[in-house]
């Protein structure tokens, strides 16, 4: 059986681009702020009137340039960043007395894709410092930090595990949000600054930490998280169990399949992952699409955006249960025990916790379960390194970047410790940035001592 | 990157912007500040006998949602002593050695006065002067600004009274206040002017006060006209800068002023003669940075087109603009109208209807049971004025119709009507 074209369609990209005229009437309506809110409430301070100004004056090449060098995924970012959290959240014309943000988000999306189309040629490398610098990952933070490095003059090496270029940008965001060829774009700008990317090559199996530490001046541990954990419950073996970024993984890297069609489909987690599983699931042809979480909708941490997104796609939420068992027959799935729970005391971050009812299970069928509860951590690679870390949360020094080794620094996933949300991409982007720009004071200052 | 340093009349500057000789350069903080902001150059606000200031003195005409589209005071020159202004103007050249400063000047009609001044601006390193002739309000009725800009005689007249002490290039700033500039840019030029400034400010009234009826704006209940600035005034200011380019008579460098706010202005002006700008409303509204994005388009527009340097496009332009005389009256263009992109709004139907030839018709196409415009192209003045109210850009375009008739101006016609008429096409209709 072929895959539904309907099913095709449902991978595009959701949200339309601005259409030519409508960026040019957006752009002239941004009042062109001094000291804007917009550009402090980017974590990698964008100068985002400037590049609205250039949309406007027709600049587009300095408008993309803008964009990009503040931010090297900013052609991701435009689409997947919380904007209303961030720049256009900020944005002065949200005041009472103003009108409504202007679109920051799409409008960066309008000069990066011009950037895109144009095959536009933005930045190059700096002159040979004959420093060499590994970097391990080639996700947002480690890309963010190569293209710095490079255009500070040091050759870079990328040593990425998966086939391509981009982390979670090519691999881990649903393509209807931001459709591979974007983060892959991003990856080519940096490799043609002359920064080798080493994928297929996962640095612990196919090459050696100490390698790495002996053959470079500098290492930048950017490798983000992993797959999702186990429920540690009954049943996880049972074919039907998958994991919410391996689905994800698979709709942008292999040929979509009809293995959804009419499927009752629970997601375990209420984060951005496990809505992203939920729509994917859903686009996937699934018929019903549940997500179970064992907090209310005030806990979750998904955006708001993501929510509305989800509820829009015929997602159901299920609030205040939790998984107990999977049941299965003949090695598959087929139903879902889960236990009915309440909100109790606040945990240490001030979230009511859930506290189980006795006697409160009760048992649905489902056909699939997926799994979004958190990302593991790759703790042997970071211990490999011999670094500090709390639960695999590497420890760097205050505003360095640097790890307990010395010669180690480390950016993105790997050294966000949790917060409200899930760590953003535009986060990691300005880690690697930041650390990218210590690793460069310190191979000045090694340089300096010599 | 493309090299934008510029010599206009021998002064030299890293860039072609400067800011106008305004309240942005009252001071050195202001200048300075300018200059960290990327400014080329600075024309000093207009250096004379301080004068004392009214309180409330600009007005800004918003249009359509567009705030500031044009601009209005009645500010007049400095209010500072000439030593104070000379002290700060000597310390901006001293950070700033590489950028462009100029100093403007007004004085009474008299040669010594014109004579101090200029040693005093000279002995502090000032790249060049400038003479407002232009200034419109107060100070034209006390004899200078415009009221010298509308005669060529006392143009001539100063600037021979400057040219014969000056040490340094000397520009002058013409008034657009009067019929035909070409007259007192020409008497600038042969008063021995380096190079010509326009346009200064045009007399005007920003409004009127409907719950008052008072004037905007009024001081203490009365009004008096200001200078118009700002977007509004670029296409005025445009032509001025065109017709003195091309005016053999006139025959000296321009500095391009009058409603430029972004590097495409700035492409304008230089391609229609003037060797660089000068900037004052845009960065009123949006401060100094704004140059950023003006050196950036400039720099990028001329990379894309392989241009090595902006000198090279000073001027491009003059050799198309000429006199109606001139035109072709065997030229012929008609509107199309794309009906893939076309919105159906009917503003060209209406415009042509009610107001021009009657050629953009409604018409049911049979097929699709769907209405389309259609331009009976035969009726078709190509006036263009379809293509300018339709609000879809690249809707309506407006196409050459070849003919078979050989090119031939009103001022070829009168000629060979003149001559018998025999060999030249006369069907073109009167």
């Amino acid at each position: 059986m072929s895959v539904p074209h309907h099913i095709q369609a449902n991978f595009r990209e959701v949200v339309p681009a601005l259409k030519a005229k409508e960026a040019i009437d957006e752009a002239n309506r941004c009042l062109y702020c001094y000291d804007a809110p917009c550009i402090k409430a980017c974590p990698t301070s964008i100068d985002i009137p400037s590049f609205i100004k250039k949309i406007a004056s027709g600049n587009l090449l300095g408008s993309a340039r803008t964009i990009m060098d503040a931010n090297p995924v900013g052609a991701s970012c435009a689409r997947v960043c919380p904007t209303e959290e961030l720049c256009e959240g900020a944005c002065v014309l949200n005041h009472a007395s103003g009108s409504r943000a202007i679109m920051i988000g799409l409008l960066q999306r309008h000069a990066t894709d011009w950037a895109i189309e144009s095959k536009a040629s933005l930045f190059s490398k700096g002159e040979d410092t004959g420093k060499r610098v590994a970097i391990v990952g080639a996700g947002p933070a480690g890309l963010s930090a190569a293209r710095e490095l490079a255009r500070l003059g040091h050759q870079v090496t990328v040593f990425e595990a998966k086939e391509k270029a981009g982390g979670l940008n090519t691999y881990g965001i649903v393509s209807f949000r931001l459709p591979q060829s974007i983060s892959l774009w991003e990856a080519e700008q940096i490799e043609s600054l002359g920064v080798e990317f080493r994928t297929n090559t996962q640095v612990g199996v196919d090459i050696a930490p100490a390698e790495l530490l002996a053959n470079y001046d500098s290492v930048l541990l950017a490798t983000g998280m992993g797959y999702v954990p186990s429920l540690q419950i009954e049943g996880e073996e049972l074919e039907g169990v998958l994991d919410a970024i391996a689905l994800v993984e698979e709709t942008k890297t292999k040929p979509l399949t009809d293995t959804m069609m009419g499927k009752k489909v629970v997601v375990i987690g209420a984060g951005n992952t496990a809505i992203d599983a939920a729509t994917c699931s859903k686009r996937l042809g699934a018929e019903q699409v549940q997500i179970l979480y064992r907090r209310t909708e005030q806990e979750m941490t998904c955006y708001e955006f993501e929510y509305e997104f989800a509820k829009q796609d015929g997602v159901e939420f299920r609030w205040l249960v939790a998984p107990v068992r999977i049941l299965g027959e003949n090695g598959r799935v087929t139903g879902l025990e889960l236990m009915r729970m309440q909100l109790g005391e606040p945990d240490e971050k001030g979230r009511k916790r859930p506290v189980s009812i006795p006697d409160s299970q009760f048992v649905i069928e489902v056909d699939a379960v997926v799994k979004a509860i958190g990302q593991t951590r790759y703790l042997e690679l970071i211990e490999s390194f011999g670094m500090e870390h709390k639960n695999g949360i590497v420890t760097i020094e205050d505003g360095t970047y640097r790890t307990s080794n010395p010669k180690v620094f480390a950016a993105g996933d790997v050294i966000f410790g949790g917060g409200k949300t899930d760590a953003m991409v535009v986060d990691a982007a300005n880690h690697g940035k930041r650390a990218a720009a210590a690793i460069h004071q310190a191979l000045n200052d090694y340089t300096l001592q010599v | 990157m493309a090299d934008l340093s510029i010599n206009l009349a021998g002064i030299q500057s890293p860039n072609p912007f400067w800011l106008a000789s305004a309240p942005p350069t009252n001071s050195g903080y202001q200048v300075q500040r300018a200059f960290e902001a990327g400014w080329g150059g600075a024309v000093w606000k207009t250096l004379g006998e301080p004068i004392i200031n009214v309180t409330s003195r600009f007005a800004g005409l918003h249009y359509g949602g567009q705030r500031v589209v044009g601009f209005n005071n009645i500010e007049l020159i400095t209010d500072k002593p000439l030593e104070v202004n000379l002290r700060e103007m000597d310390e901006t050249k001293k950070r700033f050695p590489k950028h462009t400063l100029i100093a403007s000047l007004m004085v009474e009609h008299k040669q010594e006065a014109w004579h101090e001044i200029v040693k005093k601006v000279e002995a502090i390193g000032v790249d060049g002067l400038e003479l407002n002739f232009g200034c419109p309000h107060g100070m034209a009725e006390r004899g200078m600004g415009s009221a010298v800009g509308q005669h060529p005689d006392l143009i001539r007249q100063q600037v021979e009274w400057v040219k014969e002490v000056a040490q340094t290039p000397v520009i002058v700033k013409l008034t657009p206040n009067i019929t035909d500039i070409r007259f007192t840019a020409r008497a600038a030029a042969q008063g021995g002017a380096d190079a010509i400034s326009m346009i200064n400010t045009i007399n005007s009234l920003m409004g009127v006060d409907l719950d008052k009826w008072l004037p905007i704006p009024h001081v203490d209940g009365k009004g008096a006209h200001g200078g118009y600035c700002g977007p509004a005034v670029k296409p005025i200011a445009l032509n001025m800068v065109a017709e003195c380019a091309r005016d053999p008579l006139v025959g000296i460098p321009i500095s391009g002023i009058g409603g430029i706010s972004n590097w495409r202005d700035t492409v304008e002006f230089l391609l229609m003669g003037a060797t660089g700008v000068q900037v004052c409303t845009a960065a009123m509204h949006h401060g100094f940075r704004i140059v950023e994005d003006m050196i950036d388009g400039l720099n990028n527009y001329l990379d894309q087109r392989g241009i090595a340097s902006v000198v090279d496009i000073v001027g491009k332009a003059v050799p198309t603009y000429s006199d109606w005389g001139h035109l072709n009256l065997n030229y012929k263009v008609v509107a199309r109208i794309n009906d893939d992109t076309c919105i159906h709004c009917n503003k060209c139907h209406i415009a042509c209807e009610d107001t021009s030839h009657q050629c953009i018709d409604r018409v049911l196409d049979s097929e699709t049971g769907k209405e389309m415009l259609v331009v009976l192209e035969e009726d078709c003045v190509g006036c263009n004025l379809c293509s300018i109210v339709c609000p879809v850009e690249g809707t309506i375009e407006m196409v050459e119709i070849p003919n078979d008739q050989p090119p031939l101006s009103w001022n070829e016609r009168q000629a060979a009507l003149a001559a018998g008429g025999n060999n030249a096409n006369t069907d073109a209709s009167v």
